[in-house]
């Protein structure tokens, strides 16, 4: 079962608490002890804390992704957001969001880069045997409606929330990478220093306020759309509506939230 | 590195302290799964072992979870596995599957088969000694013959009911990994009958080389029909397990998925040394020939090749093969599964360290901890035949 009956991004699920709860009560006398090692989540108030927006009813929204291969043109913008919004470690191998190049040449041979994900842009292309085609292709979690790293999770540290997003609590996660492993798209990393998985929140901050995803705000092209899968008069829905959308590797049976148009066949 | 990877798989997940988890698990339910054969199956000649494999898979069982605590980013939580786990996870049965195995299997066992011996000592001796073995007894001292009856009972219950759960217990190990849809190196319906097969061939093996060593250093006589036997059984658990491999490996290769590619690329050039070299060849082949041709697995009227020192080393030989042979398939597995690129088009390295948290010393300290706790437990519950007390039955 996922958890979708879970607050958005609260960090403590409400099944633990009561467990908790419970155990406390039915141990009685040797409560005080058991407090001192078992982490309670404080009671009310958390509820809301961190999540909700005044105002802000999860159940009402679904989110996805748009992405228009043909508008992309490789700058990095959208990767270097990320990383100033998020935290993400500023080395070169721990990105939510990355950009990567194919380059198909007259033989149909294909080469793919990602210079440190992109975010400072791209070479110009060099090849001796010419070529036939190059695209640029923005990569980010695809927020699964069958995520197999929330299935994989040892103790649902990585849940999706009501309005499909998938996140981690970073106070729960044990930190065993099961997560990573379970990811076809390598869309998680691990954090060098707070020793979590790491991914990306679909800015979550930012879109239950209203706003959109960094990557999404800094895009010079309007690449990437960002809005609700299920109601018609959004852009993301126009954007599936006038496009023909496809995911990434759909027999996996992840079901992605994040659409591609115009995607090469190439693209794993 | 070599074609494309993904940003974010530049550093590999599971490294050394990961490859060590299911190689001792494996030599944990191999182990149990030897002394069964005495216990249930009724396999005389190895006897003078039944103690030794107990105690043996007690001792490793213990060490089992410290390389996977060791490799989590914070252990000081891994109790939530045990408090809130996830039921759709395969990892978060782990607790409850090692908790079964230890208690109501392994220290059941144990107790039922060493009740008699440890009342006899707390009866012989004195002062801290008397209480020390006296508490092992739980306060069960009856030496009635019905009593001991009931034990030997209990004992031949619980090994029927731990051949499943070893299984279970290394069965479970290969499902995490079998069932990682997302990685084709591992996502295999064999994955944990094949981990099961090299568990119990990694078992006996290790249960081979305690008994030759511990003998020599004891210096007692070799029950030669026991080892005769226990390389039978190492020599056709072999071929069973490498049948397994060979027809994994020819399916994959038949069935030419789109990973094909930057498999045959991975196994060529990153996993030639450890696959072909140390696991097929050093591991398999070589301990295949030195037990087929001395051991009495494949020979009329059941008599072995060869003058019994001469097959002591040969079994000594090829049964220490065998543990670098499986070493190299859980290496293989783990570490393999992370070399390629999920993209398909790229390999990527891994680099061991010497010191450091998941550095050869610490695996090298690991595998040394399950000896010293054996050497603590035969001190305690002396598992050889001149001081057991068993009815014989």
């Amino acid at each position: 079962m996922r958890d979708e009956d879970r607050a958005p991004a609260a960090p403590a699920p409400l099944n633990r608490r009561q467990f908790v709860e419970t155990a406390l009560k039915a141990c009685g006398a040797a409560a005080p002890l058991l407090v001192a090692v078992i982490r309670i989540p404080s009671a009310g108030g958390q509820e809301t804390a961190g999540s909700d927006e005044a105002g802000y009813d999860a159940a009402s929204h679904y989110y996805g992704m748009g992405i228009d291969i043909d508008k992309c043109i490789g700058c990095g913008r959208c990767v270097a957001a990320c990383k100033a919004e998020n935290d993400v470690p500023a080395d070169t191998y721990h990105f939510n969001t990355w950009v990567e190049r194919y380059v198909i040449d007259s033989q149909g041979e294909v080469t793919v880069d990602s210079p440190n994900g992109g975010m400072d842009g791209f070479p110009p292309v060099t090849s001796e045997r010419g070529i036939r085609r190059s695209f640029f292709v923005p990569k980010i979690c695809n927020h699964c409606a069958n995520p197999p790293c929330v299935q994989v999770c040892p103790v649902g540290a990585t849940f999706a929330t009501r309005d499909g997003v998938v996140l981690i609590d970073e106070q729960y996660c044990i930190g065993c990478r099961y997560c990573i492993q379970a990811c076809p798209y390598g869309a998680r990393w691990f954090h060098p220093t707070k020793h979590v998985a790491g991914k990306c929140t679909l800015c979550y901050h930012r879109i239950v306020r209203g706003l959109v995803p960094a990557c999404v705000e800094v895009c010079p092209t309007g690449a990437r759309i960002f809005g609700e899968v299920e109601h018609p008069a959004t852009p993301l829905a126009r954007f599936m509506r006038m496009n023909d959308v496809q995911t990434l590797k759909p027999h996996l049976n992840t079901r992605p939230k994040v659409y591609y148009a115009n995607l090469d066949g190439e693209v794993r | 590195m070599q074609g494309y990877i993904y940003p974010n798989e530049f550093e590999l997940q599971w490294g050394l302290l990961i490859v060590l988890y299911p190689y001792i698990t494996g030599l944990v339910a191999g182990a149990f799964i030897l002394a069964s054969l005495e216990r249930v199956f009724n396999v005389k000649e190895v006897q003078p072992t039944y103690r030794l494999a107990l105690l043996t898979a007690l001792a490793f069982l213990l060490v089992a979870p410290l390389p996977l605590l060791g490799h989590l980013g914070h252990p000081e939580r891994s109790y939530e596995i045990f408090l809130t786990p996830n039921r759709q996870s395969a990892m978060a049965m782990f607790g409850f599957v090692y908790a079964w195995y230890l208690t109501v299997v392994l220290l059941l066992e144990v107790w039922f088969e060493y009740r008699k011996d440890l009342v006899l000592r707390a009866q012989a001796a004195h002062g801290v000694r008397k209480w020390f073995f006296y508490s092992l007894t739980l306060g069960a001292t009856d030496l009635s013959d019905r009593s001991l009856r009931f034990d030997d009972t209990a004992g031949r219950v619980i090994t029927v009911i731990g051949i499943p759960s070893a299984f279970l217990l290394h069965g479970y190990v290969g499902f995490i990994f079998g069932s990682v849809k997302a990685n084709p190196w591992w996502s295999s319906v064999l994955m944990p009958v094949v981990f099961l097969f090299s568990a119990i061939v990694s078992g006996i093996a290790l249960v081979l080389i305690l008994y030759l060593v511990t003998s020599l250093f004891r210096s007692r006589p070799v029950d030669m029909p026991c080892v005769d036997k226990l390389a039978s059984f190492l020599f056709y658990a072999m071929i069973i397990d490498v049948s397994l491999e060979m027809l994994d490996f020819l399916h994959r290769l038949y069935e030419s998925e789109e990973s094909i590619g930057i498999l045959s690329q991975m196994i060529s050039s990153r996993l030639f040394l450890s696959l072909i070299v140390l696991q097929l060849v050093i591991g398999t082949l070589v301990p295949l020939v030195l037990l087929g041709t001395s051991s009495p697995a494949l020979r009329r009227g059941g008599t072995a090749r060869g003058s019994d020192e001469l097959r002591r080393v040969i079994y000594l030989v090829a049964a220490v093969l065998v543990e670098i042979g499986i070493f190299s398939i859980r290496w293989n597995v783990v570490v393999g599964g992370q070399l390629f690129s999920k993209s398909l088009r790229g390999l990527t390295v891994y680099k061991v360290e010497v010191l450091g948290s998941e550095g050869i010393a610490i695996t090298f300290a690991l595998l040394a901890l399950p000896l010293v706790i054996l050497w603590g437990l035969v001190k305690v519950l002396p598992p050889w035949s001149e001081a057991q007390a068993r009815p014989s039955h």
